[in-house]
């Protein structure tokens, strides 16, 4: 990405274990703003650690996480749950839905969270309905959706706020082809409307396709798969 | 596959008579599909006529006439060039991914950097088939979804492969 305009998201040499187990070591990755970049690799790569270390979710042991011109690793914890809460967007490979409230109330959420009225995030979130597909229902609780449909409702969660990044961990790991090539179908049509960075991690490859690039963890430190000759 | 730049490749392994050819290429690349001594011999002649190979002098011995083939720079740069670029990503790569990454680790060249540009060359394709999938109507995109679930299955294959290549080599080299 020589050339282009500085990174939003930047990891520089992050280094991550867990107990004895590294997993991380010496990770660097740079995001552009408004870019799909999709994050592969194999199970046990590194490939989630780093999605947790670049969100602020996980401290790395060394090495810096940058956003926006700023240090993220460095922030207390308090500061990046905020960061997280208002700039980023997250969605899991199992939607985690909260159990208890309606389709639209998880929805809106993420602007419950941060202070927006109830009726005006309800407001808000009801026009993803029709966005994803998922008219009618609203008022159903997560037990009550397909896998496909809370997984539309778990990224309508994650887009709701219109944050700067999105983080989307497998997000169609847990669905059938048709329902995974829906979601990602949905994803890319409403982050290119929003201008939202996007960070997918994902082991396959179809997945990735709809990524406009992808670099490849292993054993810890990304690498960027080499350049095509012409 | 390609045939020719096969057997320059077992060329470049060591010079060989013709018949050591077809032995060898039966054993690592025919797997059950041998190619015909009529086959090696005109390729050789073809490799040597094109300033690829060069033909020792007949040697007379029992039996027919042998001739010992060895590589030029031409044809190893050939097979340099060869080993060095992805195939293109379409149908029925099979033998042409599995010639490269055995070659490759018989001549020690880097193998793991060959299935590293063939990875990038299949999901360049795959972002090409994608974009088809999302712009396309219904029979461009089953059209497209054949050509995207081959080359995932490709590149499951490129992967397990590369997790394994010591292995491979070992295999190979003896």
């Amino acid at each position: 990405m020589s050339g282009n305009p500085a990174p939003i998201l930047e990891a520089r040499g992050v280094v991550k274990s867990f107990g004895q187990t590294p997993a991380l070591r010496g990770a660097t990755i740079a995001v552009a703003r408004g870019e799909i970049l999709a994050v592969m690799g194999p199970s046990g790569s590194g490939k989630s650690t780093l999605l947790h270390c670049l969100a602020g979710i996980l401290a790395p042991d060394e090495g810096e996480v940058w956003f926006d011109g700023s240090r993220l690793d460095t922030l207390p914890e308090a500061k990046r749950s905020d960061l997280r809460r208002d700039r980023f967007g997250f969605v899991f490979q199992f939607g985690q839905l909260v159990p208890e409230l309606t389709a639209e109330e998880n929805v809106a959420l993420p602007l419950l969270l941060s202070g927006v009225r109830r009726g005006q995030a309800l407001a808000e979130a009801r026009p993803w309905f029709g966005r994803l597909g998922l008219d009618g229902l609203e008022g159903r609780r997560s037990g009550e959706l397909s896998g496909g449909q809370a997984q539309r409702v778990a990224l309508a969660r994650g887009l709701v706020a219109r944050p700067e990044v999105l983080f989307a961990d497998e997000p169609t790991g847990s669905l059938d082809s048709m329902s995974g090539e829906l979601v990602m179908r949905l994803l890319t049509a409403a982050v290119r409307e929003q201008g939202t960075t996007v960070i997918l991690v994902t082991h396959e490859a179809r997945v990735a396709a709809y990524a406009g690039r992808e670099v490849v963890v292993r054993d810890g430190i990304v690498g960027s798969l080499a350049e095509v000759p012409q | 596959m390609s045939v020719p730049l096969t057997l320059l490749g077992l060329l470049e392994r060591e010079p060989s008579h013709g018949y050591e050819l077809k032995r060898d290429y039966d054993m690592f690349f025919g797997r059950g599909k041998p190619v015909s001594f009529g086959q090696v011999y005109g390729t050789l002649s073809r490799l040597a006529r094109d300033g690829k190979a060069i033909a020792g002098p007949a040697e007379h011995g029992e039996g027919p006439e042998r001739r010992r083939y060895v590589i030029t720079e031409q044809g190893a740069s050939d097979v340099e060039k060869w080993l060095a670029e992805p195939a293109e990503p379409e149908l029925h790569l099979q033998s042409v991914l599995f010639a490269k990454v055995v070659l490759a680790l018989m001549l020690d060249r880097p193998a793991a950097r060959y299935l590293d540009m063939q990875r990038a060359a299949h999901l360049a394709r795959m972002r090409e088939l994608t974009e088809q999938v999302q712009n396309g109507g219904v029979l461009d995109t089953m059209l497209a979804d054949y050509g995207l679930y081959h080359m995932e299955a490709d590149l499951r294959w490129i992967d397990h492969t590369a997790a394994r290549l010591d292995t491979i080599a070992r295999e190979v080299r003896g």
